[in-house]
């Protein structure tokens, strides 16, 4: 155990946010989940309760006839955001008096950096780049991650739960981006953050960064497994097995969709229910990818002269 | 007399400095007694300076703690006026809230303070950009708070603008009739990132310098675009005219570069940012305030569209 490697990792000053995030994450998500549970709770002896429905108010916070439903901006609201500014300034005065913003050599570009790694919220993207070619994991994910953030207004149907948490109502929706958010997106960049090291390789936390380590792995593409030579087999073999895998993963999605969510199935257009089939089995195919790197050593699946997925 | 009248000797015409002395006497008699009274009516003004000409020109309406007065406070000011007079009470909750919307739009002011303050000190280009950082980090007094400031907020923001959408998320709030606003967001999410990434090279460090290396590398393998990516060369895609060669203004990250992402991040990218800013709060507004916290709904309730 190198706990001065580990150390001189999580104590890099561009490292430190991203070792704040982790604690701050699982705080706020304590915070949702107490208050989704509560309302949760309420939700369900609301609807076993009829009469209480029609008269209750509907939070899981206290409230009293004849309290007062709305309140001053000021004072009330403009305090704290004026006690908020105070702290965040605070907290900013704290940190960089302690700490100060690395600064390395000139830059020099006949001396690489290694390992050369990107500002720690692009590292989910650079840990792509290990299972992807640069135009999946460096143009097409981070361009589908914003459409497919700018279309979930779009295909999320369910009226349930807006504006309070919950999870009972909208266990799809959370926890599909719970997945790609705090699974896929900060995982990786944790991963990218403290445990690859010079040339990318894998060291696990404490394990010393040996800068001449080197790594013979035979990575094998799909179609050599099944004896493919011909440049056109392997095409043709390729768009069969990723157009399989959406064909078949959206069955799949599309069996366990209807039975267990069968009020937003019901809802959702045709277009609206394919843009959301897209989006899904694209995000699961990083992992799926990963997979089979990690399990099989495939490095590609499709093989054309253009381009390898 | 004939020449005699109450007036004098010489009729009405008396000498004239007997007239300037009686003249000379009133005034300093006027002094005597008006100017007391002045100077006390003036203290006793400045006892209450909020009746004063200037202050009212200033604030248009009294402070006293009423309603009217609450809200007036609100409505009447360009600043606060963004807010609403007044809010349904759970609305201020910090657990529901987070506040990170607010703490994101205060670091950007911070940024942009701070920001101002280093481009003194900055020149964008190859021969000084990085003796700049060092002359700021050891000669500018509190020059390196400032830096270690603008940084550490730029970090800081971007886990804001995060938390912010994950809140958003968890309490549905970009449903009906907020979807377009989500969408800002999202662009704004994205502005975020890239005036840290273009900030990123500006020191003109290893650091910087790799980083911004990685990342714009990744342009080459644009597809259509880039020329190693996905049908670039049949395009006729060139390290010369691609996308990167757009974006670095180069084939390579070097003087061009560093001018481009400067310009980008102090100017092009805030400007987008504060554009999309106005819009993201506006709206918010206009789409009926924060979402809640609403009260439950319940799924016997929901009435489905009829197709």
């Amino acid at each position: 155990m190198d706990w001065r490697q580990l150390w001189e990792i999580v104590s890099a000053p561009d490292n430190v946010p991203i070792v704040g995030l982790i604690p701050l994450l699982i705080f706020y998500i304590y915070l949702a989940w107490k208050q989704a549970k509560a309302n949760d709770e309420l939700i369900a002896e609301l609807e076993t309760n009829p009469a209480m429905a029609k008269t209750h108010h509907r939070k899981s916070w206290p409230f009293r006839p004849g309290w007062q439903k709305e309140i001053h901006v000021w004072p009330f609201l403009l305090r704290i955001e004026f006690l908020a500014a105070m702290i965040v300034s605070i907290i900013l005065m704290v940190w960089s008096i302690t700490l100060s913003a690395p600064l390395e050599e000139p830059s020099n570009p006949n001396l690489t950096m290694n390992p050369a790694k990107a500002p720690w919220y692009f590292l989910g993207l650079q840990e792509m780049l290990v299972y992807f070619d640069p135009w999946i994991a460096g143009v097409v994910m981070p361009t589908l991650i914003i459409i497919g953030l700018m279309a979930i207004p779009y295909i999320d149907t369910n009226p349930l739960g807006s504006g309070y948490y919950t999870w009972k109502q909208r266990k799809f929706s959370i926890g599909t981006f719970l997945f790609g958010f705090i699974i896929l997106w900060v995982a990786m960049i944790i991963i990218g953050t403290f445990i690859r090291g010079p040339g990318w390789q894998w060291f696990w936390p404490g394990q010393t960064w040996d800068h001449n380590r080197l790594i013979y792995e035979v990575n094998r593409d799909l179609p050599d497994l099944f004896g493919i030579t011909s440049n056109l087999a392997k095409g043709i073999f390729g768009a069969i097995v990723v157009g399989g895998y959406y064909l078949l993963g959206g069955f799949v999605v599309h069996a366990l969709f209807r039975r267990y969510n069968p009020k937003d199935y019901k809802r959702m257009s045709l277009l609206q229910y394919s843009i959301m089939m897209f989006f899904l089995l694209t995000m699961v195919g990083l992992p799926a990818k990963m997979l089979l790197r990690l399990l099989w050593h495939i490095k590609y699946v499709w093989i054309t002269p253009w381009f390898n997925v | 007399m004939a020449e005699e009248n109450q007036n004098g000797k010489n009729g009405n015409r008396v000498g004239l400095l007997e007239r300037v002395k009686a003249g000379v006497k009133e005034d300093v008699q006027s002094l005597k007694s008006d100017l007391p009274v002045k100077a006390k009516e003036q203290i006793e003004g400045l006892k209450d300076p909020t009746k004063t000409q200037v202050f009212t020109s200033i604030f248009r309406h009294k402070h006293d703690d009423t309603p009217r007065n609450r809200a007036l406070g609100v409505l009447s000011n360009v600043f606060l006026h963004l807010h609403p007079a007044k809010i349904n009470r759970d609305a201020v909750r910090y657990s529901y809230t987070w506040g990170m919307g607010g703490i994101t739009f205060y670091l950007f002011i911070v940024l942009t303070f701070t920001g101002v303050l280093l481009m003194f000190y900055y020149h964008p280009s190859k021969v000084q950009a990085f003796r700049d950082v060092l002359y700021l980090e050891h000669d500018v007094p509190f020059g390196k708070l400032l830096r270690n400031m603008h940084r550490w907020a730029a970090h800081l923001m971007v886990i804001a603008v995060w938390l912010h959408m994950f809140r958003v998320f968890l309490t549905g709030s970009y449903k009906k009739p907020r979807e377009f606003n989500w969408n800002v967001g999202v662009i704004l999410l994205v502005l975020t990132l890239l005036l840290s990434f273009t900030g990123y090279l500006l020191p003109d460090d290893q650091l910087g310098f790799w980083a911004v290396t990685v990342g714009t590398n990744m342009a080459r393998a644009t597809p259509l675009l880039g020329h190693e990516g996905p049908f670039g060369k049949m395009l006729g895609m060139t390290p010369y005219n691609d996308v990167r060669f757009g974006l670095l203004g180069g084939s390579i990250v070097d003087a061009n570069a560093l001018l481009r992402s400067y310009i980008w991040h102090c100017i092009g990218i805030p400007i987008v940012a504060s554009i999309f800013m106005i819009v993201h709060f506006w709206r918010v507004r206009k789409d009926g305030g924060i979402s809640g916290p609403a009260p439950v709904m319940l799924a016997s309730e929901v009435k489905e569209p009829k197709k």
